[in-house]
């Protein structure tokens, strides 16, 4: 039917190589073909940030990014994020904040908020704000999500400082 | 269940900020929605809907969509010509016969090996279809000479409510103001962020098991039997976790049975999921209304009478959305003491799409009327807007001329409350000396209020919700319930008030409530029932085993059943708290006996509240919710953006159970409030939805949220859950009504019809808007 591209790319620090439809998403592949369902389809139009992983350190909607596309990329899902030392500071803040309802949107909220606390460790309010404004969420109205995502940073920080000192 | 006996000495669970228990997994990407389940050798089903709004269908070719490599099976209305009309209103098929009355309308479906095969096969199905006239308003609809879109309803009305105490004439005649205006409520959808889906596959020898979405899989079993024409027993329902529901899941829709019938024929079992656009075009929305509110009230602030005409477009068929004119109607009533009061409503049949329920019920059309015509009324005899509602405002132990008892009602704190945390009299005096003033960009600050069930509600035969609660051996407890999750955290606030009963740490429980195979009945996830219903159901389990346990005890101990208790853990002296025997140990000494035993118990809790009765007296619920909400705004008059600044809300819960849990349900709900009354607003012309996906339907985002403001006033209902009532809809229902009160505080310009988009409010503003006129489109 389409044609086929070979890929390798690290995955969760895992080195990959796979075989994927040229037409394929990321999100698909992750979901279809590798079974890590952490990342979900929201709207599968780059709308809704429900898909959102890291690639090269950088945020990405994997519903608008083509699979092959990912040959010699780094990439990062919420089950790399979910494992790392920061992204169990930041479950933990999720959890004791109350920022998880339905949880659908949860795991691109947890991949866009620790990209927004590696690049902004003590951010405030606004840049917070600003930082997930592109994940859309049903049920919490957000505000304990960015309580959240700030008191995740908070610890982030001291921990620096700590070791800093 | 009897209110609060306050808890002993020791630590209490309630009013504590409990971290939801599934939270962890979620946070992790570990939680499998349906999305996620992978049924091994599951065929993909995709739905060809119609392309057209109103057409006879003249023939369906599926051959070319049969032929395809990789299709099980492609059907067609004529494939399955025993299947029955579904839904609330049993006025469609699943899969449409001789005619579709909308764009959503199922004219055929396939099952095939892959998603992508499915949408191929899909796009081979030829369709000749002969247009209709399309009937996209309610006007058109009633219109004489319209076109009837379902046989045996005359006028296209699907439903009508009429309700009415004391006399509107004798009111008017009673009245020192009088004033009429009209308002238009607009289409909004639930956008759950996660797309509908199902699964379905029979065994062998006929059994149905389904994965689905619904919040009220109980009365699904029946419907589905009934569908399928076997033994509801016979049908098993599992719930993965859910992505959001917020009341769209409570009615059987045409991809569910459809599903079902694939499943049928190719005996495999099949797995379908929506894409965005197709939720967007195939889920329920929200009713549009058209309100017509005549009130008035005496020079001394008190309300005389209100008389109350509605037109909901039901769109092209009957469910949920048809009847929320049942709820409307107490705000109308109820909301504030009104000795006289008429509701007629209609739901017109269109082409449009099909309403259903969504949180808070027509409550929130119904509030944004009411509390306009209060701020309007107060201006007119020269009071301010919070001392008219007090004026007006119901009491504890009153029972309204509609018949309905409010038990616990914290209304009028929850007015003084919102009004002097957020110093709404000052602010508001002082935006209204500003309306003169040369900037552009004006402040106003609005209040509204209202009345929700929060006790449980009568909609269906039943309204209760059973628990079985086992203890094992270590003290582990597993509380199996019908009370569905939705991402509201009722299986955390079950199990803090299971724990509570039983001494024991919230790690020693696991909530079981996703199975009709193994849970007992419950009604279903609706009408902020579950923390009440559910709640009393599992306390009642917990003190059965809580009294087997100290009966057992008492035995062993010589001590009265009376004088022991339950705490850390342990078997306790209930007046010094002295240890007796570790739980865990004493229940493995129990069971090891010779009259072993396993603490075991079930417990169905139905509220004691009385059905309405055919005139619509009487009580819906066991236990009612207040809220007071004061909304700030920001208004450039000259771009007509609204931006909401802060809401200040007050809640009457009953008490406060999980003070995490309801602090986001109350958040989550303003928002949704505030999406509804500015960012939010389906768009749909000639019966098409012109904005089906999130670029063009606006949800509020993390910057937009205002800043919020939760006071809770806690009455202790003395039929709730450790006093709680419901809060689910509450927080959603006054905000648009709130801020439409602030722009007129900050503008001088009432605006009768939503959402508050810059396009809307700048003609408002300009003298660009046409105001709603009753008899135009709905």
């Amino acid at each position: 039917m389409s044609a086929n591209c070979e890929i390798a790319f690290t995955l969760n620090d895992v080195r990959r190589k796979l075989t994927v439809p040229a037409h394929m998403s990321t999100l698909e592949m992750l979901r279809d073909q590798l079974g890590l369902t952490g990342t979900k389809y929201g709207c599968g139009e780059g709308e809704c940030g429900a898909c959102t992983i890291l690639v090269d350190g950088t945020t990405v909607n994997s519903c608008l990014m083509f699979a092959a596309d990912c040959d010699g990329r780094e990439l990062t899902t919420i089950e790399g994020v979910a494992v790392s030392e920061a992204g169990e500071r930041l479950r933990a803040a999720f959890v004791a904040s109350g920022a998880v309802q339905c949880g659908f949107c949860t795991p691109g909220l947890m991949v866009q908020a620790s990209h927004v606390i590696e690049g902004h460790p003590g951010a405030d309010e606004a840049t917070i704000r600003r930082g997930i404004e592109g994940n859309l969420c049903r049920c919490t109205g957000y505000r304990k999500i960015i309580d959240a995502i700030g008191a995740a940073g908070r610890t982030a920080l001291k921990g620096v400082e700590h070791g800093r000192s | 269940m009897g209110a609060a006996e306050k808890p002993l000495s020791r630590d209490t669970l309630i009013g504590k900020r409990i971290p939801k228990l599934d939270a962890p997994d979620k946070a992790s990407g570990a939680t499998r929605y349906i999305h996620d389940l992978d049924v091994p050798g599951a065929l993909h089903a995709k739905i060809l809907r119609s392309t057209q709004v109103h057409a006879r269908i003249i023939s369906i070719d599926t051959s070319a969509a049969k032929a395809l490599p990789g299709v099980h099976a492609v059907i067609t209305a004529a494939d399955v010509p025993w299947q029955r009309p579904i839904g609330v209103g049993k006025d469609h098929l699943p899969l449409k016969t001789d005619r579709v009355r909308s764009l959503r309308d199922e004219v055929a479906a396939v099952a095939a090996d892959t998603e992508e095969i499915a949408e191929q096969a899909q796009r081979l199905i030829k369709v000749t279809y002969e247009p209709l006239p399309v009937i996209s308003n309610t006007t058109d609809a009633t219109a004489p000479g319209a076109s009837q879109l379902h046989d045996g309803h005359p006028g296209n009305v699907a439903m009508t409510f009429d309700y009415a105490q004391g006399d509107v004439v004798r009111g008017e005649a009673a009245s020192d103001v009088v004033i009429e205006d009209v308002f238009r409520l607009h289409y909004v959808t639930h956008c759950c962020m996660g797309v509908s889906g199902v699964i379905a596959e029979f065994d062998p020898s006929g059994n149905l098991l389904l994965h689905s979405n619904t919040q009220v899989p109980f009365l699904h079993k029946r419907e589905f039997a009934e569908l399928l024409g076997i033994d509801p027993a016979r049908i098993r329902i599992i719930q993965p976790p859910i992505g959001g529901g917020f009341g769209s899941k409570l009615d059987i829709y045409p991809f569910e049975p459809i599903v079902i019938f694939l499943a049928k024929i190719t005996k495999r079992p099949v797995k379908l999921v929506f894409t965005r656009e197709e939720e967007f075009i195939a889920s329920p929305t929200r009713q549009p209304v058209l309100l017509k509110l005549r009130s008035g009230c005496r020079k001394d602030g008190t309300l005389t009478f209100r008389a109350v005409e509605t037109v909901h477009d039901n769109g092209a068929y009957t469910s949920w959305g048809a009847t929320t004119p049942f709820v409307m109607m107490q705000t109308m009533s109820s909301l504030y003491r009104v000795p006289d009061c008429q509701y007629h409503t209609k739901a017109i049949y269109t082409n449009n799409p099909y309403a259903g329920s969504f949180r808070g019920y027509g409550n929130l059309q119904a509030t944004f009327a009411v509390e306009a015509h209060m701020d309007k009324l107060a201006e007119a005899v020269g009071m301010d807007g919070l001392a008219f509602r007090l004026k007006n405002a119901q009491d504890p132990g009153e029972v309204t001329p509609q018949g309905m008892h409010f038990n616990s009602c914290g209304f009028k704190e929850c007015l003084t409350t919102a009004a002097a945390r957020s110093d709404f009299l000052r602010k508001q005096a002082e935006n209204r000396a500003r309306w003169d003033d040369p900037t552009p960009v004006k402040r106003g600050v609005g209040i509204a209020s209202m009345l929700h069930v929060g006790g449980g509600a009568k909609i269906y035969p039943s309204d209760g919700c059973g628990t079985i609660l086992k203890i094992d051996d270590f003290a582990h407890v597993t509380l199996m319930t019908g009370a569905s999750e939705i991402g509201q955290g009722s299986e955390t606030v079950l199990s803090q008030l299971a724990c509570e009963e039983l001494g024991l740490p919230l790690s020693a429980v696991t909530v079981i409530n996703n199975d009709t195979d193994i849970t007992p009945w419950d009604v279903g996830v609706h009408a902020s029932r579950t923390t009440f219903i559910g709640g009393n159901s599992a306390i009642g389990a917990a003190r059965k085993a809580k009294a087997k346990i100290l009966a057992a005890a008492a035995v062993k101990t010589e001590l009265a059943p009376e004088a022991l208790d339950l705490r850390d853990g342990c078997i306790v002296r209930k007046d010094d708290g002295k240890r007796l025997f570790e739980l865990g140990k004493f229940l493995r000494s129990l069971h090891f006996s010779d009259r072993a035993e396993l603490v075991m118990t079930s417990f169905y809790y139905e509220p004691p509240s009385k059905h309405q009765d055919t005139a619509f007296r009487g009580d819906v619920s066991a236990a009612y919710a207040w809220a007071t909400q004061v909304c700030e705004v920001e208004v450039d008059t000259q771009t007509g953006i609204v931006r909401l600044l802060k809401v200040t809300a007050a809640h009457d819960v009953g008490r406060v159970l999980n003070r995490l849990g309801i602090e986001g349900q109350i958040e989550g709900g303003i928002v949704m409030g505030q999406g509804y009354a500015i960012t939010e607003n389906l768009m749909v012309e000639n019966g098409v939805m012109r904005n089906a996906n999130f670029r063009d339907y606006k949800l509020v985002t993390a910057p937009e949220i205002p800043e919020m403001d939760v006071t809770f006033i806690e009455t202790m209902d003395g039929e709730g859950p450790q006093g709680a009532k419901g809060v689910g809809e509450a927080p959603a229902i006054c905000i648009a009504a709130a801020v439409a009160n602030a722009i007129h505080n900050a503008t001088g310009t009432r605006i009768y019809s939503l959402p508050f988009t810059p396009e809307n409010v700048y003609r408002a503003l300009h003298g660009a808007a046409q105001p709603p006129r009753w008899g135009a489109a709905a």
